[in-house]
């Protein structure tokens, strides 16, 4: 029974992030980025609510947004855990650090985030890491030459964090 | 046209005279290279890859995305060639829902007839083992994801030629598919429903949706009365299932064959056709003559008035408010014919033979139906009517011509001209006599407002008064024609518009030619038929006059109001959530639900402003926690826009002037307290 004030502030922003780019359809991609720094996601009535603004079909924004890998259209967890699966790192055993990690954070098969919205694991194709490899990052933060021990770690010290152990 | 150079095709030379891509050179030189996603009128995409031919010193290249220059010499068929082109299709097939004898495409199926062609015998690449759901959401299209190729016509046709754009690509690579916004059913997106993208589909993964098994069952009751009308474009091109050419006027065999598989009463959709050149006619003149709102935009297509509702609400007061000659058919054929032959109208079915998809819809809006009955019961396509013929056995070429039923069997020339662009604006021209009062006759012919350009106009001058006449030919025209009009640049006083190109006789249930001229040709036959008849001006249509003498009173009467008019709403383009602005999670007493509407028409008239004011308003009143602040897209009210809805309630006209006085002082806050 809280009252989100910050969904306020983050719709204001919006309108905010359209105004600077421009209202043409080449300032999509900018504007869909900034969008998904304030929201962690993009919000399917965002996205419409952009293409009303752009004058745009709604189809092709959401095209745009579904093409490339780093927009995501569900709400991604506080830690986004990206697991290098790149060829170094795959030929290194970066499944092995993806498995250990789903299964420490208990995430059912399909789910990538944590119902509580606190973790979001994915593999991406390459950190450009490679000589540290296999390579994780969480957040903004790498780490190098992972092992599965080292992974639930990395893992339990922010579970840590958040009070859950 | 110049010809500005040679270039050499398997070793023919061949001229070019202005081919804007060499597949075009190609085709010219009657070499038949296969393609999937090319269609001269929309867009080269280059996506199908079918289309490669080995140009010296190029290499391989998509002949479609290439622009032919002078010395060029290029080769059409050579072992690689051929190899691409059956990798190529293994691939596609590889992916493709392959029940090819239940597909509704079988035999029209661009993948079939080239897999055919050539000879793919067996797949290397297995079958995909994944399933998308089918769309059956809508009353005029079905979309079967499982049997798409992505070759984007769909997409090119929705954006560039009806400026719609409802269809793209969505996700990437392996995942890949086409389809509406937010992977929705088509029913809960902008899709006007003309059909358009199922005319170019080569595949089955875009059809019209069929209901020829609910007539067959009609027609096998013996307590129904099945009544038929057949819309002008469909006697020009169902001949064309048969091996007819596109333009041959086969209306006294269709006349023929549907009494053959069993309907009752046989009648002509022209007949109200001249009825709605009366109606519209007249409504024209009282508008013209008392100030009302002008130009007056047609109503005869379904998909033109969806856009209208969705994209144009400010124009609904410039649609004449005349049902479609469908519709007037429907309501005559259940309100006044059942009466006068003694039948219950509940025993009454009307069916239509239309070249249209979005008739569809229009049949089964809610407007259309009385007492739960609905004026129009099921339409057909024309190439529906052509499967039930194929169906019955009975052989086309042996049929024998026969003449439509009485009274709503007789049509005019200028009802039957309806199916061509340009052909209601002709029909009221020819009738100007009758309806302004000119002394004399105008002409029959009008060429001006004839052919298949984007935009025509025509001028006449009757009593003085110079008349101005638009014609839009397609809905990116219609846009076109709309943004001038509403700048200042041209002033008129009908517009015309006809959702698909050429008019009805594109329409998207007309059969799929092979020809680059059918449209022409169904053209051409319309003019045809319509020299061919006695009577020309819908106003010495005798039967007409006699139902109005019956029924109807006089043109604009108010039992033709009743009977032949209807009302249009705005419509909300897609379906979905709203955005949360300020909102306190769970239910609690005392609080009040407000929701700023951020739709097109509320948006362009600042109504993010208005959202803006408020929520700053609240927050500074101290009431954030007793309001629940929304976005929201559309209340379908877009003519007040912009709209603030508070508790369930809408009302329009709301400025940021009025946030502290008319919304929060008169409207939020007597439910507070």
């Amino acid at each position: 029974m809280t009252q989100d004030l910050s969904s306020a502030r983050k719709f204001e922003k919006i309108n905010g992030i359209i105004e600077k780019n421009g209202k043409s359809q080449s300032a999509l991609i900018p504007i869909l980025q900034a969008v998904q720094t304030e929201y962690r996601y993009l919000p399917e009535e965002i996205l419409t609510y952009i293409a009303t603004a752009l004058g745009i079909p709604a189809a092709t924004v959401f095209g745009v947004a579904t093409f490339y890998a780093q927009f995501s259209l569900e709400p991604k967890g506080k830690y986004v855990v990206r697991v290098c699966d790149g060829t170094a790192c795959h030929v290194r055993g970066s499944m092995p650090v993806y498995d250990a990690i789903i299964k420490r954070i208990g995430l059912k098969e399909g789910k990538f985030t944590t119902s509580d919205l606190r973790f979001t694991v994915e593999t991406v194709a390459c950190l450009g890491a490679c000589g540290l490899s296999p390579v994780l990052m969480v957040n903004d933060k790498v780490y190098g030459q992972m092992t599965a021990e080292a992974a639930e770690i990395i893992i339990d010290a922010l579970l840590k964090e958040e009070g859950l152990v | 046209m110049p010809i500005n150079g040679y270039i050499t095709v398997d070793n023919m030379k061949v001229p070019l005279e202005g081919e804007d891509n060499l597949l075009k050179v190609v085709r010219k030189a009657g070499i038949d290279l296969p393609t999937f996603c090319y269609h001269s009128q929309l867009s080269s995409y280059g996506a199908c890859r079918m289309c490669v031919v080995e140009v010296e010193r190029m290499g391989i290249v998509a002949s479609c995305s290439v622009p032919p220059t002078d010395g060029m010499v290029v080769r059409t068929n050579t072992e690689r060639l051929r190899r691409i082109r059956k990798t190529i299709l293994e691939l596609l097939l590889a992916n493709h829902d392959r029940e090819c004898t239940t597909c509704g495409k079988s035999s029209q199926c661009k993948l079939q007839e080239l897999s055919e062609r050539f000879a793919v015998s067996d797949l290397r690449f297995g079958k995909g083992d994944k399933r998308y759901a089918i769309d059956h959401s809508t009353p005029a299209i079905v979309r079967d994801p499982n049997k798409c190729i992505l070759c984007g016509d769909c997409v090119r046709m929705c954006a560039e030629v009806q400026g719609v754009g409802i269809l793209d690509f969505m996700y990437r690579g392996s995942k890949a598919m086409v389809g509406p916004a937010f992977g929705k059913p088509l029913a809960e997106v902008d899709c006007v429903q003309c059909g358009q993208c199922t005319t170019v589909c080569p595949t089955g993964a875009l059809m019209l949706k069929s209901y020829t098994a609910d007539v067959w069952k009609a027609l096998d009751d013996p307590k129904k009365t099945v009544m038929v009308q057949i819309a002008p474009a469909v006697r020009v091109a169902l001949g064309e299932e048969f091996g007819m050419k596109p333009g041959e006027i086969v209306t006294g065999k269709i006349v023929a064959a549907l009494r053959r598989l069993g309907f009752d009463l046989v009648f002509d959709t022209c007949f109200t056709a001249d009825l709605t050149i009366i109606e519209e006619g007249n409504e024209f003149v009282s508008r013209l003559k008392n100030g009302g709102v002008l130009p007056q935009f047609t109503s005869c297509c379904p998909g033109w008035v969806k856009y209208v509702e969705q994209y144009h609400p400010e124009l609904i007061p410039n649609i004449s408010s005349c049902k479609s000659p469908q519709q007037m058919f429907g309501s005559v054929a259940k309100k006044y014919l059942a009466k006068d032959m003694n039948l219950d109208p509940k025993d009454v079915v009307v069916v239509s033979i239309m070249p249209c998809t979005a008739k569809k819809f229009e049949a089964n809006r809610p407007e259309f139906s009385h007492d739960g009955m609905k004026d129009v019961d099921y339409v057909l396509s024309t190439r529906e009517l052509a499967r039930m013929i194929k169906e019955a056995g009975f052989s086309w070429d042996d049929l024998e011509i026969e003449s439509f039923d009485v009274p709503f069997g007789l049509g005019t020339g200028a009802g039957v001209i309806f199916g061509n662009t340009g052909g209601v604006t002709e029909a009221v021209l020819r009738s100007t006599q009758a309806l302004l009062g000119a002394k004399t006759d105008t002409p029959i012919v009008f060429n001006e407002v004839r052919g298949l350009d984007g935009i025509k106009e025509a001028v006449v001058n009757v009593e003085g008064i110079d008349i101005s006449l638009a014609i839009a030919n397609s809905l990116s025209a219609a846009e076109k024609l709309i943004e001038e009009v509403q700048s200042g640049k041209k002033a008129y006083h009908i517009i015309e518009v006809m959702a698909c190109p050429g008019g009805c006789i594109g329409g998207g249930g007309q059969p799929i030619s092979a020809d680059p001229e059918a449209k022409a040709k169904r053209a051409r036959g319309l003019y045809e038929a319509d020299k061919g008849l006695m009577i020309r001006r819908s106003h010495e249509n005798p039967y007409v006059a006699e139902l109005y003498k019956q029924h109807l009173g006089e043109a604009n009467s108010h039992e033709a109001h009743e009977s032949l008019h209807t009302e249009y709403g705005h419509r909300k383009r897609i379906l979905g959530e709203d955005i949360k602005v300020m909102v306190t999670e769970g239910k609690r007493e005392g609080m009040v639900d407000v929701a700023v509407c951020l739709g097109t028409s509320c948006y362009l008239k600042g109504s993010y402003n208005v959202l803006h004011a408020l929520m700053n308003k609240i927050d500074e009143m101290g009431l954030a926690d007793r309001v629940n602040l929304h976005g929201t897209f559309c209340f379908e009210n877009c003519h007040e826009s912009p709209c603030v809805k508070v508790n369930g309630e809408v009302k329009g006209y709301a400025g940021t002037e009025d946030v502290a006085e008319s919304i929060i002082k008169d409207r939020i806050l007597p439910i507070l307290k």
